[in-house]
Parts: structure tokens; sequence; C-alpha cells
């Protein structure tokens, strides 16, 4: 689960971690108000999407609005907020139709003197949380470790030990902070190792993470994402998702136990296992097809489920064909066969249907479509399915 | 021969007494598995499957000499599940549960590389060594005893792989579903090592998936160390970056796991890789002829 910058903050605010002063407005009025609230020369006015890039970032109504930018008054706070507020914001992340602007984030500004970078991740190498740091702040991490991994250094730490002292002293070091910044950094760090293990994050970032002139170190942004699997423990957590995000079929299908990810092409797909969903998108594209979804109904779908995966894909106008491809193991080819022509019944089917059933009692399976009155065209084998399904979309 | 698991385990399962530890139970047993307990706190003295059923895995062990077993209860309980069979020497640990919180993985990760237990999962679909014991939720009909050792980070995809196997007349010596989780306790270097000193062994079929680096390690080791024909398939190249595809660890990130730069590394070890799923099993065909076995 991803949650916004000023949510973000405030949790590290809590747990001691150094973050600029903010305010967030909804209304270009409640910007300027938080420009004369913070009571500083220089404030930020920080659109408040889950995507990055924002800086760089343009509004697609106004190609001229970053979506972060520096104000010095409150007439220059309002003006800007309102440039964004009600606006979609496009960066490297959101794709060319942007991403709404609902909120933004009035910061007071800061005096920079150098601008580092501080990630946590879970390593699957060193199966545990490894603090990343490097002095290449602002920058795009993966570019730098794919350009210069020499500048970048990392510390494995413990669970409930968090991180050391001397780990954090090392890395302060690595990074060239002296005197009573290396101070400023261990305690930031400490605080963020904990933080992040507290709150089981799947990721932790500060990018950029600011030394400023009096040598203290501050979040200037701040990037947090929860494991979604451990959320059942954080019910505080879950209150800080915004629906509103996130891509409305993906919420409404894990609604109902299906997990699915909306994709560009025009194939749509339904298939039990990931990674079999996964392999039928690679050959649905092998073929020559474009697919529209990852979707897995999981290993005991019923009637309701299938139903309404298909809702899902043939609401997406994009869809031209649909491949149905099972492999029944525990989940016996008829029941799915039930459950399509059932779903077919309810749902209407605008575009042709490609199935390919294997396994536990596909015979019966394949009779009782076959025997249907419904337009469903039948595969055998993955490569006839792939062939039959992107034929299909084509003619469409 | 086979790795991990034969006609001699005896296996109890954790969480019996749920809706689907009990529906698995009943179908490792039909495939002739030895399922000598089950273990749920509280429930001492029922049965299920006629199957006794004990409070704790150490009493199951006294009583059964049990040294497999198989875990289906609940996400937010199988990090102590997997602990207690540690504990109770259990040597082979099968996770099935999906959801497990990451974190909890690490410290069971840590606990259980210290000690002699190996873990299998979790997020996984278990292990079957065909005609002798299946310890999980894959359909045993499907398998056919012979040469080829399979080992995937998938469910249903193994069994597409195994079908084809089994439809070419090439049998499995045993067939092991890591685990879709970026934290799991067994890697496929781990197995490779199984498979390369496990006479039943002739063959090597692996399924990755976008996601980590297993793969990568995996074909590094199999360049150094492994002897036998080895065939793969990564699940995945049409996957775009930063999108889960439903196994917690199918993610790239940073750029990093791919499916190409998985399929390059697999390749310049001498991996046979196949393009399309539906070809897996002629990989595997084309593997073992160029190695001249089997």
């Amino acid at each position: 689960m991803k949650i916004h910058e000023f949510q973000a903050k405030q949790i590290l605010r809590d747990a001691g971690v150094a973050v600029p002063r903010g305010i967030v407005a909804e209304t270009a009025d409640q910007a300027a108000a938080a420009f004369t609230t913070l009571g500083s020369a220089v404030a930020v006015v920080k659109a408040q999407i889950h995507a990055g890039g924002r800086g760089k970032g343009t509004v697609k109504e106004n190609p001229k609005q970053h979506g972060v930018q520096l104000v010095k008054s409150a007439a220059e706070a309002k003006q800007v907020a309102a440039a964004l507020l009600g606006n979609h914001l496009v960066t490297i992340q959101t794709g060319p139709a942007g991403q709404t602007v609902r909120k933004v984030l009035v910061e007071e500004g800061c005096d920079i003197a150098r601008e580092l970078y501080l990630g946590i991740v879970v390593d699957r190498a060193v199966a545990g949380p490894v603090l990343m740091v490097s002095s290449e702040g602002g920058m795009n991490i993966e570019e730098v470790a794919a350009k210069t991994p020499e500048l970048i250094f990392r510390e494995r730490f413990d669970l409930d030990a968090g991180l050391f002292s001397y780990q954090a002293r090392k890395l302060a070091a690595l990074l060239g902070l002296k005197g009573a910044s290396v101070r400023s950094a261990e305690k930031f760090m400490q605080s963020l190792c904990r933080v992040f293990v507290k709150s089981d994050c799947s990721l932790a970032e500060i990018n950029p993470l600011v030394v400023t002139g009096a040598g203290e170190l501050l979040a200037l942004d701040a990037k947090m994402t929860f494991d979604d699997n451990a959320l059942l423990r954080h019910k505080d957590l879950t209150t800080l998702r915004d629906l509103s995000e996130e891509e409305p079929a993906e919420v409404r299908a894990a609604e109902s136990g299906l997990s699915y990810v909306k994709l560009d092409g025009n194939i749509g797909c339904l298939v039990n296992g990931a990674g079999l969903a996964m392999s039928t998108m690679d050959l649905i594209k092998l073929h020559g097809g474009e697919p529209a979804n990852f979707l897995d109904v999981g290993g005991g779908a019923n009637v309701e489920q299938v139903t309404e995966a298909f809702r899902i894909l043939l609401e997406d106008k994009h869809t031209k064909a649909v491949l149905v491809n099972i492999f029944g193991g525990i989940m016996r080819c008829t029941t799915i066969a039930s459950a399509i022509l059932e779903a077919y019944k309810l749902v209407g089917f605008s575009v042709p249907l490609v199935v390919r059933l294997e396994g536990t009692e596909v015979e019966p399976a394949r009779k009782m479509l076959a025997e249907s009155k419904f337009d469903i065209i039948s595969a055998i084998g993955l490569t006839d399915a792939a062939k039959k399904v992107v034929a299909a979309a084509k003619v469409a | 021969m086979s790795i991990l698991i034969n006609k001699q385990t005896r296996v109890i399962c954790q969480g019996i007494t749920g809706k689907v530890g009990h529906f698995h139970t009943k179908g490792c047993k039909e495939y002739g598995t030895q399922m000598v307990a089950g273990v749920t706190p509280g429930k001492s003295g029922e049965t299920v499957e006629g199957v006794p059923v004990f409070d704790t895995v150490s009493e199951a062990v006294k009583a059964t000499g049990a040294n497999a077993t198989m875990i289906f209860v609940p996400p937010a309980f199988t990090a102590d599940a997997i602990l207690e069979a540690a504990d109770a020497g259990i040597p082979v640990i099968i996770a099935i549960t999906e959801g497990v919180p990451v974190l909890d993985m690490v410290r069971v990760y840590e606990i259980i590389k210290r000690g002699d237990s190996t873990l299998i999962g979790p997020n996984c679909p278990g292990v079957i060594t065909p005609e002798e014991c299946k310890i999980g939720i894959m359909p045993g009909y499907i398998h056919k005893k012979g040469p080829v050792g399979v080992m995937s980070r998938s469910g249903t995809l193994t069994y597409e792989a195994v079908w084809q196997l089994t439809g070419l007349g090439l049998g499995q010596s045993t067939c092991v579903g890591l685990g879709g989780d970026p934290i799991v306790g067994t890697s496929f270097i781990d197995l490779l090592k199984l498979y390369e000193a496990d006479p039943a062994t002739e063959a090597i079929m692996m399924m990755g998936e976008i996601g980590g680096t297993a793969e990568e390690e995996a074909a590094a080791f199999v360049k150094q160390h492994v002897t036998k024909p080895v065939a793969a398939f990564i699940a995945g190249r049409a996957a775009p970056p930063g999108k889960r595809m439903g196994h917690a660890g199918a993610i790239i990130s940073g750029g990093k796991g791919t499916a190409v730069e998985k399929v390059a590394a697999l390749e310049a070890a001498g991996i046979e890789v196949a393009e399309s799923p539906a070809d897996m099993g002629t990989a595997m065909q084309r593997a073992i002829k160029r190695k001249g076995r089997a």
C-alpha cells in the first residue's frame, strides 16, 4: 500500500525523524493561509499524488506548471495551488493521462547545503532490511545504481536491535558528513530504521535527504510503502489508503479476491495462478497480440468471482477479445466451465471468447462448453489458444 | 531415490482442522502419502480423516515419528507454526500458506538457517515425489515417476510444465514449488545441489519469474557446479515494471528483475530456455538431447 508524502512525513515526525514543517491544503485559499501560518520567507508548494517524478512533472492543463514549486508570498502560494488543484499532473510514472491533484503540501523552505539519498528496502539477497545511502541526492537512484554503483553504500540491520550506532557512523563517514552532522545522521537513520520495522514497510525512501546550512539532516521528500500482507496488524495505517489514487478496476477486483493488473493491450485474460497468468500474457505477446491485463482468479474460483472477472475485463473499452486459460488442478475444469457458462449468461459477451482448459475433468468440461448455445471458441493447448485469440482480436 | 520426501516420509499437517488443511490432508492421503498426525492447538484428541490431532508439534512427533510437515495455518500464525516445527526437529517443513508478512519471514529465515530443517515456501504448492509421496495442493495424477527434477516459483505454471513433461513421456523425480514470496526458505541453488547429488534425477527443469535475482544466481551455480542437463522458462516477459504480478515477489523494481536479464543469464550458463510456455517440455527434451543423457 502506498501513501502520500504528507502522510509519510507525519509518520516520520511522530517517529522522531526530522522533517520540515508543513501544512496540507485542499484549496488555493488554504494554501495561502498555510504560507502565512508557516511564517517563513520561502515555502514550497508540492502536489500530493502517489506517483514519483513530481518536480519534473507538468500539469496537463497548463504545461508550464510543475508539480513542485518554490513560492515567496501567500499570493504566490495561492496562485500555484490553484494551478495544481483539480488538474492532472503528468510525471514519468503516471502515464500520459496524469493523476488528479486533490491536495497540496505547503512546506517551509530550508537552507540546503547538500542533497543526499537514503532508502530502506527488504533485500531478498540478504533476506533482510537494508539501509542504502548515496551522496547523489535528488537523482533517480536506479540510474545511480546502474552508472555509479560505487556511490551507494549499504548496511543490513537487525529487526529487533535496529541499526547500530557504529553502522550509522560508518555510513555518515562514507557520505563525508562531519561534526554535528554525524550525530544528526545517527538519530535520523536509527529512527527511520525503527519506524520501518514497526510499520511493516516494504519501502521507505528519503530523496533528497538534505543537510542544512546548520549541519542538520532533514527529510525533504518522503515515500513509504507498506507490506499489504502485514496491514492486518496495522489498522491505523489502513486509514491512510487513498483509493482515488488507485486503478478503480484493480480495487474492485481485489474486493472479489481477484488479483488484477490493468495493462495497455486489447486481449483480456482470465487465468488461474499467478505464474500461469504471467505466462499467458507472455504467450499472447509472443504471438503478436497485446494483453489488456494480468488476472489471477486463484485456486478456488467460483461463479461469482468468474462473473466479476468477466465484467471487469469487458468494461475495459479496449478489450477486443478474451482468453480464458485454466489448468485445473484441485479446481475441476467442470467447475470453471459452469462458471463460464453462468457468467456468460449474466454478463453477455460483446467480444470473442477463447477458452483453453486442461487438467482435472477436462473432457466433460469441454463437452459442456461445446454443447452450450454460446459462441465460445475452444482451443487445445497454449499455442492454439494464443493464435486463436490474437486472430479474433485483429478481426474485431 | 528422490529429494526431500519419499515413500518412507511420515507427514503431519499443521492446521488440519481448518477447511483447507482438512481437504488437502484427504487429498495427500488418497495419493498414498503417510499422513500420520495433525496439529491444531486446543483440538487434541480429535481425528480428521482418521488422522489423530495433537495440540503441539512436539507431541505429534513424539507419538508418530513424523519427519515432515505441511502447514496450512492462516498467514498471521505461519511464522510461529514454522518455528514450532523446526523446534520440534522436523527436517522438512513445507509452508503452503499465502500472505505471510515479509518481515515475519526475515525473522523465520534467520532462525531456520541456523538449524538443520529445510523450509519450502511459504506461498507454494508443495513438494511431490511421484508415485511415492505428495505434500501439498498439486493434482497428483498429472505426475509420473521419472528422471526430471522440477522446481518453480509458481503453482499452476508447474502443473503446466509437469503436464507437458508427462505427455512427452518424461516423468519426474521430485517436483518442488519454492513459493512466490520475496523471502522463501529454499532457493533454486539449494535444490540444484540436491538434484545434482540425487541419482534418480537425470535432468532439471526450472520455472522462474520476474523479480529478484534468484534465477541469475541459479544460472551462475549451474555453470559452475551442475553436470546434468537443465532447461528453464521465465514468466513475465510481458509484465510492466513496478507492478506486482499476483505473487508478492513478482515485481520488477528499480529496473532489476526483468525477464530479459534472467533469460540472458540462463542462456549464458548453457541452459535451454523455452521462449514460449507451450514449449517447456520440449525445451527439456532438447537439453537432454544436447547433453546426450536420459
